[in-house]
């Protein structure tokens, strides 16, 4: 079965370059001025968007990311209302892939089959859940396939060739590789180091490899698309989105236009990428 | 309800980590290497005497093990039922029975070649155990402490600081006992080249609530031989408190496939079950958070809320994964105590028995005073007396002035 998220990266070889990747936290700082930024996401030139769904608890997340998490939980934000979310961007977009990244607790909570019935009819492409390695995929990576939806795993410097096969065995849409052994919003990577990865990776797999963790400008976005098929950014766009609030975390005039600029320069970024020799 | 009862209650976990449908390893990728070469180094250590010697060495010369099996005379009269037994843990090198895990840990890790040990810390007593074997082998030691509890448990901090540890107050979420967890695994996850991960409770993801449950079950298998030493046969009943619970699973464990030996775990009800609490199975269900499936607090949303409870030491929104699974083929039985119930039982016990204890114990000495009355002066009941309460006496201090 082809996927948005298929068919994104199929139109993307054919333009010759690789993805820009999106992350945002749903319900950050609101839920309307969030939709409303998902909204204006493609057209700043996000490939591909990913969705953070609150948690209280995000063990791999940095300052940046708990914090969003905190605001949109704070304003309300729950899985059910993530969904409409979704549901909402996809009457005015078929086409851009959506995927959700979080935790499980809540989808476990919310009830995997019904989690996966509602994820699909309201448009979710992906999933990327941190807590769920390959040794526990019965709980949703199956029933996730099952139902049609990509389950995107996370390969780490930590992950060797020795155990590659099994993080890739039950992968489908893309391959995350998280550059660095660390929380979101730490360190950047080293791009000789990053594309050594990516070519290990592609060793083991034909899915498409984006890279993520530490990304915060045009420049690095750039340099990451020439060494992978994509490059993943969100403490940037989290802290773009931050810095636009009030004092009392509400959005302002500013909160959209701020997270769409930033979102379209690193796009000029990426695009500005030699493509990879193949 | 009632799941197909196994054939022993000490057979678990599954080589996946699986105590029934509890436990499990739900971590992030950067870990997973680490847990299962973890798990290789423990199984090789555990099957090694080199290992079993060198630790009962330092068990018995450092430590200060076995610790006593004490008939508690003077409550026993007061309260008017069952005899009352305390395992005294509070009497080990460091004031807790948390020093019987730091110690395997300390070796696995230095088996594993790790120089750089990282741990959360609750009351601080984890902490302390940390610091105090990081010392002795001469390991870089960091502890994780919400920052609520770094407050209420200043003597501790003080202690850990003194012993060459870096105490790292957390100051996100609710400053306590989880989010020094979360702290921690963001730790591991950026360190995980050097990085020992020594987890102070029966909790986190496999091996660990295996691990940390054989290192603590010297408490019960020393109490069994005392008790047949004391009264020539098995106890009659079990009572100790439960944060995560590794003094109570460590004590309970030996006795699981006794069925005559009644098994009690005592979580802290905090304010009381209908307001803020931090009893994981009086108040929660099923869910997963910090690498294994448990009963945890938390709303509808699957967002984990809240704990509270007066007692650092167990104000955690969860229990580990074999209790989870103790409770839910009901051999053992979870009841609660109140942070006033505790206070009581701190002042009852100072006064009875010379023994202060920690604000943790002082839960399950309050159920005790429940449990003993109504039982048979023949009946013997033996509690857990995990630590001491040299910690909590400027907090106790300023709660009882404040009372007056
Ligand atoms: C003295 C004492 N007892 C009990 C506990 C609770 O932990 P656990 O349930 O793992 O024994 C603590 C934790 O800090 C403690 O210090």
């Amino acid at each position: 079965m082809t996927t948005r998220i298929d068919a994104r990266f199929a139109e993307l070889k054919k333009q010759g370059r690789s993805a820009f990747v999106t992350f945002l936290m749903a319900g950050d700082p609101d839920p309307a001025t969030s939709l409303a930024i998902v909204e204006a996401l493609p057209k700043a030139g996000a490939d591909i968007i990913e969705i953070g769904m609150p948690f209280t608890d995000p063990m791999a997340d940095g300052p940046a990311i708990q914090a969003a998490g905190l605001r949109a939980l704070k304003a309300g934000m729950t899985l059910a209302k993530t969904l409409a979310m979704v549901r909402a961007f996809r009457q005015g977009d078929n086409a851009t892939p959506l995927v959700l990244m979080g935790y499980y607790n809540p989808i476990y909570i919310y009830g995997v089959d019904r989690f996966l019935v509602d994820a699909k009819s309201a448009g979710v492409d992906g999933l990327i859940i941190v807590d769920l390695p390959p040794e526990e995929d019965a709980e949703l990576c199956l029933p996730a396939m099952k139902a049609g939806i990509n389950f995107i795993r996370l390969a780490t410097p930590t992950t060797d060739d020795k155990r590659l096969p099994a993080v890739l065995a039950n992968t489908s849409g893309f391959v995350y590789y998280v550059s660095i052994t660390g929380i979101t919003g730490s360190a950047s990577a080293n791009t000789a180091a990053v594309g050594e990865a990516v070519a290990r990776i592609k060793r083991h797999t034909r899915l498409p490899v984006c890279v993520g963790f530490g990304i915060r400008t045009a420049e690095a976005a750039r340099e990451i698309a020439e060494n992978s098929d994509g490059a993943v950014v969100g403490t940037a766009l989290v802290d773009a989105l931050a810095a636009s609030l009030d004092a009392a975390d509400h959005a302002t005039v500013n909160t959209v236009g701020a997270v769409a600029d930033l979102v379209a320069s690193l796009a000029q970024g990426v695009r500005g990428a030699k493509q990879a020799a193949e | 309800m009632n799941p197909n009862l196994p054939n022993s209650f000490r057979s678990g976990p599954d080589d996946r980590g699986h105590f029934g449908v509890f436990g499990g390893r739900f971590v992030a990728e950067t870990l997973m290497p680490l847990i299962l070469e973890l798990e290789k180094a423990y199984t090789a250590a555990k099957a090694d005497p080199a290992f079993q010697a060198e630790m009962n060495g330092y068990l018995t010369h450092y430590v200060g093990r076995p610790s006593p099996l004490y008939f508690a005379e003077r409550l026993t009269e007061h309260l008017g039922g069952a005899k009352i037994y305390f395992k005294r843990e509070e009497l080990n090198h460091t004031g807790s029975h948390k020093v019987n895990n730091v110690l395997g840990q300390i070796m696995v890790a230095r088996r594993m070649g790790k120089k750089r040990i990282i741990a959360e810390t609750g009351a601080g007593q984890h902490g302390v155990a940390t610091a105090t074997l990081c010392a002795r082998f001469g390991l870089e030691c960091i502890v994780y402490m919400g920052a609520v509890d770094v407050a209420r448990q200043a003597p501790n901090v003080f202690r850990m600081e003194m012993l060459g540890a870096r105490v790292v107050p957390v100051q996100s979420g609710t400053r306590t006992l989880k989010d020094a967890m979360n702290e921690a695994l963001r730790d591991w996850v950026t360190n995980v080249h050097d990085t020992f991960y020594c987890i102070g409770t029966v909790a986190g993801p496999h091996p660990y609530p295996m691990m940390v449950r054989d290192f603590q079950s010297i408490i019960g298998v020393e109490t069994r031989s005392q008790m047949q030493e004391a009264e020539g046969r098995l106890p009659d009943s079990l009572v100790a408190c439960i944060g995560g619970g590794s003094n109570a699973i460590g004590l309970f464990h030996p006795f699981l496939d006794d069925p005559g030996v009644e098994i009690f775990g005592v979580e802290a009800a905090g304010h009381g079950l209908t307001q803020l609490h931090a009893a994981s199975i009086a108040g929660g269900r099923a869910g997963v958070l910090h690498g294994n499936r448990t009963y945890l607090l938390m709303d509808d949303d699957g967002q984990i809320q809240d704990a509270h409870s007066i007692s650092a030491g167990l104000d955690y929104p969860g229990i580990g994964p074999e209790h989870s699974w103790l409770y839910e083929t009901k051999r053992v039985t979870y009841l609660s105590a109140t942070d006033d119930e505790a206070l009581a039982a701190f002042e009852l016990l100072s006064r009875q028995e010379g023994i202060i204890p920690a604000l943790e114990t002082a839960h399950a000495i309050a159920k005790v005073m429940e449990l003993a009355p109504k039982r048979p002066k023949d009946h013997l009941m033996v509690v857990n007396l995990s630590g001491r309460g040299d910690k909590d006496i400027p907090q106790v201090a300023e709660i009882l002035r404040g009372k007056k």
